[in-house]
């Protein structure tokens, strides 16, 4: 568990190593000045730009939360979980049933609801998915690598049994809406208030829109932080050797109870904002594919690299979407019920083909593409193109263990 | 106790079913160090190409050519991409079989629709009785057929020098190099003995209970990973047994579903699943797994 795993090491160390570099480059004053005009065009986005991308936006930004939280998990820490649609599921399922009404609309079944306020059904939504993440983590901290892969596994067709069983709740195989956000009284639906800004009308897909880049930006900045400190070294190093980590101190079995809490939060905070991007929920947007795919965006994002995450998320989430949008224009996609291929399934061929050349070729992803260009960039006496490929030698202390048996995480 | 042996002769011969597959993983497992997570869409590609041929074959040729078509595409799995990143940690061996597993799955979703392939079975979809337990023959022939492959896998696996060769691999991968066994060589082979043998359960899988191919065979397959889990990923002989626990697992909890109607309706879907992880809590590395030491 060394070999390619320890290139994202080598991006969060870059990635921290950053601004001591940065002193003696021009670069200096340009990032955050191209940082801040970043958010400032985020910012004022919805004031140009038709309801299409706002919506689009908002489900990337939920899918960034998602991944970055599962790649502290797989990423970061090493443990490979394909359960994350279930701790999504936790997080949309508590949101819907606290935040909503009991009755049963269009649906013969009865469903319960307890109408509190939605912010108390966000947040208890994610602290339940917290929860469902730290009950599971027992069985988790047992089980190394693979096995931990497959159990994970089983507990997505548990979830998907129980969201298609639990009707008063979950509302059966039918699924059922989801309320509207609010806060304090804001209501994040088209009206109530009527909203205009500049003359642009703010209505729900607006402001979900700064939502969404107010919850994914804290979820960003909290991983950074949290990869930065001393947890953070905690939870590389339990993935590079669990016998070294141990050595050092780091209660491996605490760090991966406390690595599944977070990242399942992570999940809960996604769950609710899925939920509110689609507007209802359904067993089936909670099933291994879903899964998959969050593993597909941090792997092609870059595993251990939180804008990896982000940029691996945006990619994967958007690109069905702008599929479907363009199917007229782009070559050989269809709209559903012509003939060619439809957009989501010519998405699923990209990220298929996508993951394969990311493992074989670029391990690090989207943020080690970038490091390395970069690295290239900064310095070119160093990286010439043809020592590029040997990058590893740009780092040197992520050296992996010279001792083979002390591996802990081997499977042999 | 007419039903309860009803129930368990069906979960048996379900159980060989999952076996075989299960079988194949661990030799994937064990000759290469990948956890094939490309197994379930190449059990459905087999289904899909025998259905697909055995109109303008005949059911015979088209099995064996399902089955060369299910063996062949392990085998460029295992050249193309396997091959290239011997070594690397299992983690991301376990990631590009996904990112396989989405491409093939998404084209033979997308080839088979929403319809259900039919395969025509010789045997059809008729039952027999065997003292007031009834089974359908389908299953019957699979127990039979998959009682014989199994043998014959495990015969294959001790005496013959490819089962040698990958023994020994699995024991320890450099000794063996070193020995002048060719580690690509028994990968490979363990990849197009695990293609035939998900191609040969795909045949049963898709018969006589099962309406047909469908994209649901899928999620089928997927139920033979807790058999492989619960036996212990490095053990054969745990495959067997873990394939014949799920098996029955699946066919009590379907079969008692009245009695189990507190946990919902198709609960037996859901119960290997809940088996595997119960099993995992007591031990970690399955039942027959070598528990890992870690050594300072």
């Amino acid at each position: 568990m060394s070999d390619t795993l320890s290139a994202p090491a080598g991006a969060t160390r870059t990635g921290a190593a950053a601004p001591a570099r940065a002193a003696r480059s021009p670069m200096r004053f340009l990032k955050p000045l191209l940082l801040l005009a970043l958010l400032a065009l985020l910012l004022v986005l919805p004031l140009y730009v038709e309801e299409f991308w706002l919506r689009t936006g908002f489900a990337v930004a939920g899918a960034i939360v998602g991944a970055i939280g599962l790649n502290l998990l797989v990423g970061t820490t090493g443990q490979l979980s394909l359960a994350h649609a279930f701790f999504l599921a936790v997080g949309a399922v508590s949101y819907t049933f606290i935040s909503g009404e009991s009755g049963g609309l269009g649906t013969r079944a009865v469903l319960r609801g307890l109408g509190l306020p939605p912010i108390v059904g966000m947040v208890v939504g994610v602290l339940l998915a917290g929860l469902a993440g730290l009950l599971f983590s027992p069985i988790a901290a047992r089980l190394r690598g693979i096995y931990l892969g497959v159990a994970s596994l089983g507990l997505v067709f548990i979830g998907v049994h129980v969201l298609n069983t639990w009707t008063p709740v979950t509302g059966g195989f039918n699924g059922r809406s989801v309320p509207e956000f609010s806060l304090f009284g804001f209501s994040f639906g088209n009206d109530d208030p009527q909203l205009f800004v500049l003359g642009v009308p703010f209505r729900e897909a607006e402001r979900l829109w700064y939502l969404g880049l107010v919850l994914a930006l804290a979820a960003y900045v909290f991983a950074r932080n949290l990869l930065r400190s001393r947890p953070g070294r905690a939870l590389q190093t339990l993935r590079d050797s669990e016998v070294a980590a141990s050595v050092m101190g780091v209660n491996v079995q605490a760090y991966k109870a406390r690595v599944f809490l977070v990242s399942s939060m992570y999940a809960g905070l996604s769950g609710v904002m899925y939920a509110l991007s689609i507007g209802s929920i359904a067993p089936e947007s909670f099933g291994l594919t879903v899964s998959i795919l969050y593993l597909a965006m941090i792997v092609l994002g870059g595993l251990g690299s939180v804008a990896g995450a982000a940029l691996g998320a945006a990619f994967v989430t958007a690109l069905p979407l702008v599929f479907q949008q363009f199917a007229d224009v782009l070559p050989l996609v269809s709209s559903p019920g012509e003939g060619g291929i439809a957009a989501g399934i010519a998405a699923r061929y990209l990220f298929g083909a996508a993951v394969i050349l990311v493992v074989l070729f670029e391990p690090g992803g989207l943020a080690g593409f970038a490091n390395r260009f970069r690295r290239r960039g900064r310095a070119p006496g160093r990286g010439s193109p043809s020592a590029s490929p040997a990058s590893a030698a740009d780092r040197p202390t992520d050296t992996d263990p010279s001792d083979p048996p002390a591996q802990g995480s081997s499977t042999r | 106790m007419t039903q309860f042996l009803s129930l368990l002769l069906n979960g048996i011969s379900l159980g060989a079913i999952y076996a075989l597959i299960a079988l194949g993983f661990v030799i994937i497992f064990k000759a290469s160090e990948v956890v094939s997570f490309t197994h379930g869409s190449l059990l459905l590609l087999g289904a899909y190409s025998i259905a697909r041929l055995s109109e303008p074959l005949g059911f015979l040729p088209a099995v064996l050519v399902g089955v060369l078509i299910t063996a062949f595409a392990a085998f460029l799995v295992e050249r193309l991409i396997i091959n290239r990143l011997r070594g690397a940690p299992v983690i991301s061996l376990a990631i590009v079989t996904i990112g396989v597993d989405i491409i093939l799955l998404t084209e033979l979703i997308r080839q088979i629709g929403p319809d259900i392939l039919n395969v025509p079975h010789p045997w059809g979809g008729d039952s027999v009785r065997i003292g007031g337990v009834g089974i359908s023959e389908n299953r019957l022939i699979a127990m039979g057929v998959a009682g014989i492959l199994i043998v014959a896998f495990f015969v294959a696996f001790k005496y013959s020098s490819w089962g040698v060769a990958m023994r020994a691999s699995a024991e320890d991968g450099e000794a063996a190099a070193l020995m002048g066994i060719r580690q690509g060589r028994v990968s490979a082979l363990a990849w197009i003995v695990a293609g035939v043998l998900a191609a040969v359960a795909a045949l049963f899988l898709v018969g006589a209970p099962t309406p047909g191919v469908s994209a649901a065979a899928y999620t089928v397959a997927l139920r033979a990973f807790p058999a492989a889990i619960l036996g212990g990923l490095d053990s054969t002989g745990g495959a067997l047994v873990g394939g014949l626990l799920i098996g029955i697992t699946e066919a009590m909890a379907a079969g008692y579903q009245e009695q189990l109607s507190f946990l919902g309706r198709g609960f037996g879907e859901v119960a290997p699943y809940v088996v595997m992880i119960i099993v995992l809590l007591v031990r970690p590395s399955g039942l027959f797994g070598t528990k890992e030491l870690t050594r300072v």
